[in-house]
């Protein structure tokens, strides 16, 4: 299978910060390929190169086959973007707005009102069509930035960030939508803080930090090379105090979350012992439990050592 | 290919007479301006309005092409809109010549006000409609680039205010448009001389006044041109270091 995409030694430099420091990795034709790293690792940058808007400082890359620094116009044809801000232009309608960019990427003039009307129809925008992008809702303006980005078919999506800020259900509507461009074999390359998202899009994820590759591989693999303790997961009657806490710190590293007990453990036997004494001494009854192993957001811990949900934070904080 | 090219500039216009420029408070504005603007010139100094007409012609030039056209690429660039034009398979230098032409075409409007009011109402008299037609454009493109340069070399929207306050009112008390650029003391009839406002009002004042020879016409037409090539090459130069 032919690489989609292929970074060979790319970097870029901002003066005397290294922003992107000759990261290579290839990304196979019709996979999702999760891009990860903390606020500033040069994920944006790395994109941003990619598309061709900066130019790399070092190091080649190419895109569809084509060289971003020599061929960047046969790129920006062949890849479709949607950047981290839905920013179409909000005094056009949202016809205009997918008819405007059609036209700036040369799709048929006779292609032209079909095509528009296809994407309206599967965006489920149709009602929306004469709005003003400006007027539209968080949700919806996504949805359009993503319709723009397809409008030419391009067979490489780029997305940053693409559910950021979405409500939950805008959000579920997307990731569904990505899956469907992978059935498509259309390959998408994709930045998100929401690690259990890459989880479940990405055939393989990369992981950035401070510039640098730290790990390419599939999300299961890159788990089971991180795996930690088993973790054990139980929902209480009444909400634990710290003196269950102590009671149970042999069994491993307890943590409260409201009425759960949460216990990194080394033996689930052990622990779930320690933690039926603990109960029944105290008259307290279990509502819920269960165990599973680190999650590749904890996986994501351990290599950054960034919490994904301060990440998140940092993001939100400077919209 | 060149065809991909032109049509990008021809969207990237049009794109922006619907979005911004064509709008009811900017084409009432358009039209307003140069009536305000002759209406006070008329009750101020009710003689001589042909001789100045040429002059009112360049300000409401500069003012149409400028007010707009710094505002919306600064504004473009401020909400990411502009990235999604340099996402495009179009070049850096079409991208600009739609944004130039955009305040080309406001500016024409303006401008096509205030010489229908200086030929109506002021007696104006052109005597060469097509000397007078490709100074009136080459003005709008040359200060059109002017604005483009202004926006592509700040970050925010009042910068691109103030920036180009720097150049449209010096233009318009250097250049000739109220006082004759040779009554004026010689280290100003310098300054004068090296802004390009100071060429098209001397060729619209030649043009109306019958003065105007076809050597001096060609000299002011090279004259504005390459002021519009210099702008539109630094302009493209900005744009693209800031990619880098």
């Amino acid at each position: 299978m032919m690489d989609a995409i292929a970074l060979q030694g790319l970097t870029k430099n901002y003066g005397s910060l290294t922003a992107v420091d000759h990261i290579s990795f290839n990304v196979e034709e019709g996979e999702v390929f999760g891009f990860l790293g903390p606020n500033g690792a040069g994920k944006t940058t790395t994109i941003r190169m990619l598309v061709g808007l900066t130019t790399p400082s070092d190091g080649s890359a190419t895109v569809a086959g084509y060289d971003i620094i020599g061929d960047i116009v046969e790129v920006k044809r062949r890849v479709g973007v949607v950047p981290e801000a839905s920013n179409l232009y909000d005094e056009l309608s949202v016809w205009d707005n997918l008819l405007f960019t059609s036209r700036l990427y040369h799709v048929p003039k006779d292609e032209l009102p079909g095509r528009v009307r296809n994407l309206l129809e599967t965006f489920k925008l149709h009602e929306r069509r004469d709005t003003k992008f400006g007027k539209l809702s968080k949700g919806l303006k996504r949805r359009v930035v993503i319709a723009a980005a397809l409008v030419h078919n391009p067979r490489i999506v780029f997305m940053d960030e693409p559910t950021s800020g979405l409500d939950v259900v805008s959000a579920m509507s997307l990731r569904r939508l990505i899956r469907d461009l992978r059935m498509e074999d259309i390959t998408v390359f994709l930045t998100t803080h929401y690690i259990e998202e890459a989880d479940q899009l990405a055939d393989r994820v990369a992981i950035i930090v401070e510039g640098k590759i730290i790990v390419v591989d599939t999300p299961e693999s890159i788990k089971q090379s991180f795996r930690g303790e088993p973790v054990l997961e139980a929902h209480l009657s009444r909400i634990p105090d710290n003196s269950m806490i102590r009671e149970l710190e042999p069994a491993g590293r307890v943590e409260l979350r409201g009425d759960m007990v949460r216990i990194e453990v080394e033996s689930l036997t052990e622990a779930i012992e320690s933690l039926s004494r603990m109960v029944s001494q105290r008259g307290i009854q279990i509502t819920d439990v269960n165990t599973h192993h680190p999650s590749l957001e904890e996986a994501f811990v351990a290599v950054t050592g960034v919490s994904p949900e301060l990440m998140r934070i940092e993001k939100e904080g400077r919209r | 290919m060149l065809v991909d090219e032109l049509r990008g500039i021809y969207y990237i216009l049009l794109k922006d007479l619907k979005a911004y420029y064509f709008k009811p408070p900017n084409i009432s504005w358009g039209i307003l301006f140069p009536l305000v603007l002759a209406l006070a010139f008329s009750l101020r100094n009710p003689s001589g309005l042909a001789e100045l007409a040429p002059g009112l012609i360049a300000m409401a030039a500069v003012f149409g092409t400028t007010s707009m056209e710094a505002i919306v690429i600064t504004f473009e660039r401020r909400t990411g809109a502009l990235e999604r034009l340099l996402l495009a398979p179009i070049s850096i230098k079409s991208i600009l010549m739609g944004k130039i032409l955009g305040g080309t075409v406001f500016g024409f409007m303006i401008t096509g006000v205030m010489t229908l009011i200086s030929v109506l109402f002021f007696n104006m008299k052109i005597q060469s409609s097509l000397w007078f037609s490709l100074i009136i454009a080459l003005t709008l493109l040359t200060l059109s680039s002017l604005g483009a340069l202004v926006a592509v070399s700040v970050k925010e929207v009042f910068e691109a205010q103030t920036l180009s306050n720097y150049f449209r009112f010096p233009m318009i008390f250097l250049c000739g448009v109220f006082i004759p650029v040779s009554s004026m003391p010689q280290p100003l009839q310098v300054v004068a001389y090296l802004l390009p406002l100071t060429y098209s009002v001397e060729a619209l004042r030649s043009i109306t006044l019958g003065t105007s020879s076809v050597l001096n016409m060609l000299m002011y037409t090279m004259i504005l041109g390459l002021y519009f090539l210099a702008f539109s090459f630094i302009s493209n130069w900005l744009m693209k270091r800031s990619l880098r």
